[in-house]
């Protein structure tokens, strides 16, 4: 970690490590009990465990004369790292909660195990903890190749990485001690909030700077896409976070917006999350690797500028979308569907241009798994946007809302699109990194290709049916005008949905368990790093 | 950063298509830029992206006409449907009312015991009553009555007040220790006044009653006759309809073990049954009260 920064570089980290340790301090100190004092000890624990690691490297000999001819690909394995460290956290905990489920007189007499509190631990280890440590991870790698220039400087990727995630680990023990804002994907309190904000600021400057430093005029499609997520995740973020804390020294606050407009604000924020986090971010990802991968060209330059904007521009209206049949006014429901099914089209053109980029390699598809991997993603990106935009019209809607259809819904995005291509870019990337041809074992990867699918398709089948099967009871009347069903019964009829979803869950964790260990020995065995070299001329030290 | 790098500079190149790496696969030419590798075909834009975005927009601008869409000012349009939710809402649920109505009516204004023989009327009311039942009760009383720690069985012989179809109407609708001006109230007092060796006696004697082997002769058994018959009876078979259990039988609320009934000593009860009244019609509330009447009757050999 420290091999590459200059004397100057690792003693501004030993003051910046020493002022997280102070910060922490200050935090402990105010609080003095409970989530907030404990959160600063954690941030103690991270500032001197970075300081002694720093410092005992003051003496070390100076980074490699040629540093800056060659990628910063450090931060890169080390998010990657964090990446799969955090899926067996968050499919760990996701597959518990659908045991819980299942067997709920299984939940032990705790309160940090009751389904409550370890739900959101699910969602945020999976959402940023997976996925915003293989989004920053991979932005790191596609902006250096793309732009054939080395990362802006050595210090602020890693301070992204290992700020984001103390906030992933500030948000996540939080909730199992009960701490949370009581919003869907943005539970975590305020101090934590503000702390995800000043990081998010430098890793959008660090994006900037280096994207400043390209050699090809254009910017690469994959670039506006990585852009679009950081800067729009920044404003979601900051927006749906507004809130007055109770005290400074207190873990919790009071929202400003109320009633519907808090509705509306949650909503215009948590769908955007999956728009600008888990779509814009990994489009980004499918848009660099799957070329790399296939060795083919894109296959329509007009249509990823089409979609691009077709998707910035639509996804921003339609989180009303979530709020159907409720207390929002009618005419912002209709907006939400419309531009909803509007969306399609530029998602659709999307996935279809990455499938026609395909045309040529189709051997390669059959043969190397992790073109595969690619490949399902984009077929599940087009399968769940399109299920998207049916679910967002309003009649649609009144069958589907408030059923495990919507969870459906989220897990066939999640596990068949996010977390394929996320696994495709990793078996692409960790032998790249590690200056080897192939993974240690391409079986495993084989393995883990066929449990993934499995596992994503067993529970998008399940949940489809249990959300239908929920949708339809719930609306039945028997011939004498009563409801045909109690509430009750519909749960009951639940079970064998359930069981299903839990062993999806499983085999899809199995497989991730796999890829944790082949990247582990990958990476061990590793025989040199990255040969490729940046073009583009670095300013002097 | 050089300009070079984009063929449409080159000298000599064509406007359109510049000298550009023609893509084997394709025959298409490529757009000319490279990043690190990656190039991008000079395609055509596909007609049947263009066909998608007319239909979705189409889509969009009918759904606008028709339904309430686009806010101005202090107002939005309303849609030449004119549509609006909450009386969309209202309709829904009068028409699903009046899917109901030549049978439910009845249960609003006849007399519990009369409707309770019509036998062909309660044929077509307790399904209907099953669901209201699990719907809002069961979480409480378990499904079909059985009860659990704290509440109540009620598919059983024994009452807290009565089985009094009038009763049970008038429990639904006020509760019991509910916040309703006119509830029910049964209260069993704490008696943490006592000594603990007097709790402790009269806790074995109350674990005694329920087998018969109490002696009402003992120092606890005057306790008992002292302290307690005035709600639950002389000989503690309740039956006073002062909302206090019988003592006697094998029906219990939270417990008849030494440990639970030492609980009940120390701390005293009182349970909350909510009101229904408003939350309920007064047509459901006395199925429902029917539906509980049927269910002790039922569970009764
Ligand atoms: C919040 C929990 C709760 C719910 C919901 C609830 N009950 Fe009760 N109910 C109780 C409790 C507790 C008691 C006993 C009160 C006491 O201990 O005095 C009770 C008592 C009763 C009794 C009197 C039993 C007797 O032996 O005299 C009846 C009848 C009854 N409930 C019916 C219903 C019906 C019908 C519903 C649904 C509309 C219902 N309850 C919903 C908690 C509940
Ligand atoms: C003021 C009237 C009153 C008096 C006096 C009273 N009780 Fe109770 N007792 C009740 C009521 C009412 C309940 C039901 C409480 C509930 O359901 O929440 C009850 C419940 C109980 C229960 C719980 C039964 C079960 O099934 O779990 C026990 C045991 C009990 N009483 C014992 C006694 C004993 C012993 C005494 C005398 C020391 C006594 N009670 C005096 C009113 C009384």
């Amino acid at each position: 970690m420290t091999g590459t920064l200059t004397l100057r570089e690792r003693q501004v980290a030993l003051a910046l490590a020493v002022l997280l340790a102070v910060l922490g301090l200050v935090m402990a100190g105010a609080a003095r009990q409970g989530v907030m004092a404990l959160h600063g000890v954690m941030a103690i624990a991270l500032g001197l465990g970075l300081a002694f690691r720093i410092g005992g490297t003051l003496d070390d000999p100076a980074p490699p004369r040629d540093r800056l001819t060659r990628y910063d690909d450090g931060p890169t394995r080390f998010g990657i790292i964090m990446t799969l460290i955090w899926a067996i956290i968050g499919m760990g905990v996701g597959v518990w909660v659908a045991a819980l489920l299942y067997w709920p007189e299984a939940t032990p007499l705790v309160p940090w195990t009751s389904f409550g509190r370890l739900r959101p631990v699910h969602t945020t280890g999976i959402i940023f903890g997976f996925g915003g440590n293989a989004l920053i991870a991979t932005s790191f790698h596609v902006l250096q190749r793309t732009s054939r220039a080395r990362l802006a400087d050595s210090l602020s990727p890693w301070i992204v990485l290992l700020g984001f995630n103390l906030f992933c680990a500030w948000a996540v023990t939080g909730y199992l001690l009960g701490s949370t804002q009581s919003k869907e994907y943005a539970e975590a309190e305020w101090y934590a909030d503000l702390w995800l904000v000043v990081i998010w600021v430098l890793y959008f400057v660090l994006y900037i700077r280096t994207l400043a430093r390209r050699i090809e005029p254009h910017i690469y499609v994959a670039n506006w896409y990585y852009m679009a997520f950081i800067l729009v995740v920044a404003m979601l973020h900051i927006v749906n976070n507004l809130a007055m804390p109770v005290r400074w020294s207190a873990p919790e606050s009071f929202p400003i917006w109320a009633g519907v407009q808090d509705a509306m604000v949650q909503w215009w924020y948590g769908h955007n999350a999956v728009a600008f986090f888990l779509t814009a971010g990994f489009l980004g990802m499918l848009y660099y690797f799957l070329p790399v991968r296939s060795g083919r060209p894109i296959w329509s330059y007009r249509l990823s500028i089409v979609s691009f904007w077709g998707i910035v521009f639509f996804y921003i209206w339609v989180g009303s979308h979530h709020l159907h049949y409720t207390a929002l006014p009618f005419w912002a429901q209709t907006l939400g569907m419309t531009f909803s099914v509007m969306l399609l089209v530029p998602s659709w053109a999307s996935a279809g241009n990455a499938i026609a980029t395909l045309n040529g390699a189709w051997h390669k598809v059959r043969d190397d798994a992790t073109l595969r991997f690619m490949f399902v993603a984009a077929v599940f990106y087009g399968l769940s946007t399109f299920e998207g935009s049916f679910l967002a019209i309003r009649p649609v809607n009144s069958l589907s809302h408030y059923t495990d259809w919507t969870v459906g819904h989220v897990h066939s995005g999640t596990l068949g699109w996010v977390a394929m291509i996320v696994f495709g870019a990793i078996y692409t990337l960790v032998p790249q990194l590690s200056g080897r041809e192939h993974m240690v074992s391409p079986r495993a990867v084989e393995w883990h290709f066929w449990l993934a699918v499995t596992g994503t398709l067993v529970y998008v089948v399940a949940l489809w049916n249990a959300g239908i099967t929920q949708g339809l009871m719930w609306r039945a009347y028997d011939e004498n005008g009563a409801l045909s069903y109690s509430f009750l019964e519909s749960v009951q009829a639940m079970a064998p949905y359930y069981l299903l979803r839990t062993i999806g869950g499983a085999l899809f964790l199995t497989g991730a368990v796999i890829c944790a260990w082949n990247c582990r020995a990958t990476m061990r065995a590793a025989q040199g790093e990255a040969t490729d070299r940046p073009l583009a001329v670095q300013p002097a030290e | 950063m050089p300009e070079t790098t984009d063929p449409k500079q080159l000298p000599g190149a064509d406007p359109h298509t510049g000298n550009r790496l023609i893509d084997p696969v394709s025959g298409y030419d490529t757009t000319g830029h490279d990043w690190g590798g990656i190039t991008e075909l000079n395609t055509a834009f596909p007609k049947i992206v263009i066909w998608a975005l007319v239909l979705s927009f189409g889509y969009s601008v009918i759904a606008w006409i028709l339904l309430p869409a686009w806010p101005y000012g202090g107002d939005y349009t309303r849609g030449l449907l004119k549509r609006d939710q909450q009386v969309q809402a209202a309709e829904g649920f009068r028409d699903l009312e009046a899917g109901r109505q030549d049978w439910m009516t009845r249960f609003a204004s006849e007399d519990p015991a009369e409707l309770q023989a019509d036998a062909a009327l309660m044929q077509t009311a307790l399904p209907a009553a099953r669901r209201l039942f699990d719907d809002n009760c069961a979480a409480c009383h378990g499904a079909g009555g059985t009860g659990g720690p704290g509440f109540p069985v009620l598919a059983d012989e024994t009452w807290l007040w009565s089985s009094a179809p009038e009763t049970l109407v008038e429990i639904l609708r006020y509760g019991i220790n509910s916040d309703h001006p006119d509830t029910f109230y049964g209260e069993m007092p704490a008696f943490d006044w006592m000594e603990r060796s007097e709790r402790a006696a009269l806790s074995t004697f109350v674990v005694a009653l329920q087998d018969g082997s109490a002696d009402f002769d003992s120092d606890a058994g005057a306790l008992f006759t002292e302290n307690c018959a005035s709600c639950h009876g002389d000989d503690g078979a309740g039956g006073l309809e002062v909302g206090a259990p019988a003592l006697t039988d094998a029906a219990v609320i939270y417990g008849q073990d030494h440990a639970t009934v030492m609980e009940t000593l120390r701390h005293g009860r009182a349970g909350v049954m909510p009101s229904w009244e408003g939350r309920l019609s007064d047509a459901e509330i006395t199925l429902l009260a029917l539906y509980v009447a049927q269910l002790s009757e039922a569970a009764q050999p």
